[in-house]
């Protein structure tokens, strides 16, 4: 093989994730000496707009940052809202979002395992080429993604920026025969969850061993979605509220969105911030002892072992939440009755408050101020995603290093997507996907 | 040969294009159909072929965007906008009557990094559009009703009737007239299935001006339902606010309220 001294790979669009983005590499003397995951899709500065804005708003207009998370953005703007407001929705509205919720994490997973990861892992272009040779298993995921999508239009009546969510519950209760329908759907998918929890885990996935901080939320006693402290695996826990404290945004100057960076010892400490993971493999690596036994029986059956180093089994945690997701909803629904009102009365008054949920791809952190009427005077959005930019590109450099630069331009290319893909960016939540440029020097 | 179509992003959330992604089924059933050239999100990457129908999401938020748009209208025999995005500039439209470059300071430290337009436009401000499918989102029945009546040569149906008729077949109670919430639905577009008004809540207008509206007088009505002047005009100027008509409605609004004005509430 000719040696090459300088090589430049440049992916321009990456395909397969949700927004634009692209990768420039450059190795020198076969070291990699400049790796930019660059986010281009312009800025639409929602943190602007939502200003002078009334509370009630809120909800509609965070749902546009991110279509295929729309519940995640409604249910940290809900949370962030009552907490400035203190308004307790009780027992009927937290259960019911947890449901909501469990759609948004099924049809997201879905989509991203089935749409966008496997082809990966099976040696496919897309889901076309993948359905071609693995009907069966694709069509399970199409039916797991569409029950999903069920349940968000079941509670928000469409999936996509869904119409019910306020601040104080809900706009319409389900009726109980609407509720028992459904149930009989997600009962009738359970076998189907489970087994593509196996066959997840049956990909022959890269071997990768890294060393990483994972963030998430935890609960005292469920698995993480509007509720709880953050976490991490360096074994810091604090209130949301601190989230700035420990965590500052930088802007790098070949992306529009802004990089997130940990700082364990807090923001005034003498040293410098470090790349952090969130998403479904923090929030299991974390929360392993808060699933119940059936998700976690199904994994052990299947070989993986969580927590985890290898960032592949991304893909494993999806499943097994996906799984987890439906039996939550089952449980839930299965005590379901109608309330007298789907929402308790809202009362603004000036003040802050913050929301963290857990999106599917990890922690969604908001702030917001607001005035004696409940406008919006000011608010602050940290999406999943730009708290993962600067991990992937870590990972990235480690994985690039360890897979071998001599590697022709196409394999290296397509070894990065994978590398990238894998966290399932959300590029129009950090802002929005991938080009790659290698420079090889 | 199988018809090509293209599904092309510019600034936008990408819920649009889950009307493809969603589609479960329908969507082996497309790929069938016809030849999917490029759709970047479900991975075929040919941005620059000659297809027959090209799918627009997004609206006009940079010069290179500007660009883009042009070469896709080059090589499209059918180019649609799906969505209030491209079809209206969507709600990041609402830099347009901001500073954008004061925006964009305040939300990015170093604001000489970002190349962005002052502005976010529709398609149609750009390049010829030959067909616009509203909403906000868009929904898999409409876009996929859209390929079905080209691949059977006919013109696609358009929709723009009243929310409030679609209410009515719905047997939906009325929830300006009967609950006093202040409903954006007879001025709004159908399409959506009045889902809003079903939930029990006011249509947001997120499916955009339907046609001969008379804002008006809804104007009025939201008045005497003891709205503010301003709360009145966040209303048009919401998800669709650069769509002309309530662009200009919102205008309206807001100068009759203006005080020492013609016309103005005062008087």
């Amino acid at each position: 093989m000719v040696e090459r001294k300088e090589v430049r790979i440049h992916v321009p669009v990456l395909a397969r994730v949700e927004g634009e983005g692209a990768l420039d590499l450059r190795v020198h003397d076969g070291t990699l000496d400049r790796l930019a995951l660059r986010i281009f899709e312009p800025p639409r500065l929602f943190e602007k707009f939502l200003e002078g804005r009334e509370y009630r708003e809120v909800p509609d207009i965070v749902a546009r940052i991110c279509g295929i998370c729309p519940v995640a953005y409604q249910m940290s703007a809900v949370h962030a809202i009552e907490a400035a407001f203190d308004v307790r929705p009780g027992e009927w509205v937290r259960a019911l979002r947890r449901v909501l919720y469990c759609g948004e994490w099924i049809e997201s997973h879905a989509l991203h395992i089935h749409l966008l990861a496997a082809p990966d892992f099976l040696g496919a272009e897309n889901v076309i080429e993948l359905a071609a040779r693995y009907p069966d298993e694709v069509r399970r995921g199409l039916r797991l993604q569409e029950l999903g999508n069920r349940i968000i239009r079941l509670l928000g009546g469409r999936s996509v920026h869904p119409v019910s969510v306020c601040a104080g519950g809900f706009f319409r209760a389900p009726t109980p025969a609407e509720v028992t329908e459904i149930l009989a759907e997600l009962r009738a998918a359970l076998p189907d969850a489970e087994a593509l929890v196996a066959w997840t885990a049956s990909l022959e996935l890269p071997a990768s061993d890294q060393s990483f901080t994972s963030v998430a939320l935890r609960h005292a006693h469920e698995y993480p979605m509007n509720e709880g402290h953050l976490v991490t695996s360096d074994g810091l826990e604090i209130a949301i509220e601190r989230y700035g404290d420990y965590f500052q945004e930088r802007q790098v100057p070949h992306s529009t969105a802004l990089h997130s960076l940990h700082f364990p010892s807090g923001m005034g400490a003498e040293q410098m911030g470090r790349p952090y993971l969130v998403g479904p493999l923090a929030r299991i690596n974390l929360n392993w002892d808060r699933l119940p036994p059936a998700p976690q029986d199904a994994v052990t059956r299947s070989g993986v072992r969580f927590p985890s180093r290898n960032m592949f089994h991304s893909i494993v945690a999806r499943a097994v939440e996906i799984h987890y997701a439906l039996l939550e909803a089952v449980r839930i629904l299965e005590q379901y009755r109608s309330p007298k009102s789907p929402a308790v009365p809202v009362n603004p008054r000036a003040g802050v408050g913050y929301g963290c949920t857990e999106a599917p791809r990890g922690a969604l952190w908001h702030r917001y101020g607001f005035d004696d009427d409940g406008g919006v005077v000011e608010a602050t959005i940290v999406p999943p995603t730009s708290q993962n930019q600067a991990r992937i590109e870590e990972d990235l450099r480690l994985a690039l290093q360890a897979y071998g630069l001599e590697h022709p331009d196409e394999e290296l290319r397509r070894f990065s997507e994978t590398v990238i893909r894998n966290y399932d960016p959300c590029i129009s939540c950090a802002t929005h996907f991938l080009r790659l440029h290698v420079h090889r020097a | 040969m199988k018809p090509r179509i293209a599904v092309h992003k510019f600034a936008s959330c990408d819920g649009c294009q889950l009307a493809f992604l969603n589609a479960g089924e329908a969507l082996l059933k497309l790929a069938e159909l016809v030849d999917i050239a490029h759709f970047a999100e479900a991975g075929p990457l040919d941005p620059d072929g000659q297809v027959d129908v090209a799918f627009v999401e997004g609206s006009v938020t940079t010069s290179e965007d500007a660009e883009r748009i042009k070469r896709i209208r080059d090589k499209s025999r059918f180019l649609i906008t799906i969505g209030a995005c491209a079809t209206a500039g969507g709600l990041q439209a609402l830099r347009n009557t901001a500073d954008a470059d004061d925006w964009i300071a305040s939300v990015y430290a170093s604001p000489e990094y970002i190349s962005s337009l002052a502005t976010s436009t529709a398609i149609a401000r750009h390049v010829k559009v030959d067909l616009e499918l509203w909403g906000c989102p868009v929904n898999g029945r409409q876009v996929l009703a859209a390929v079905r009546a080209l691949l059977f040569g006919v013109p696609p149906v358009e929709e723009n009737e009243k929310v409030c008729i679609e209410c009515k077949r719905r047997q939906t109670v009325c929830v300006m007239v009967a609950g006093g919430v202040p409903c954006m639905g007879p001025v709004t577009r159908t399409g959506c299935g009045a889902i809003c008004p079903h939930f029990g809540r006011e249509c947001y207008a997120c499916y955009g001006p339907a046609e001969t509206i008379n804002d008006a007088s809804l104007g009025r009505w939201f008045q005497g339902l003891g709205l503010a002047p301003d709360a009145i005009v966040r209303r048009f100027r919401f998800i669709n606010n650069d769509a002309p008509e309530f662009r200009d409605a919102a205008e309206r609004i807001a100068a009759s309220h203006r005080p020492g004005l013609p016309g103005s509430a005062q008087d």
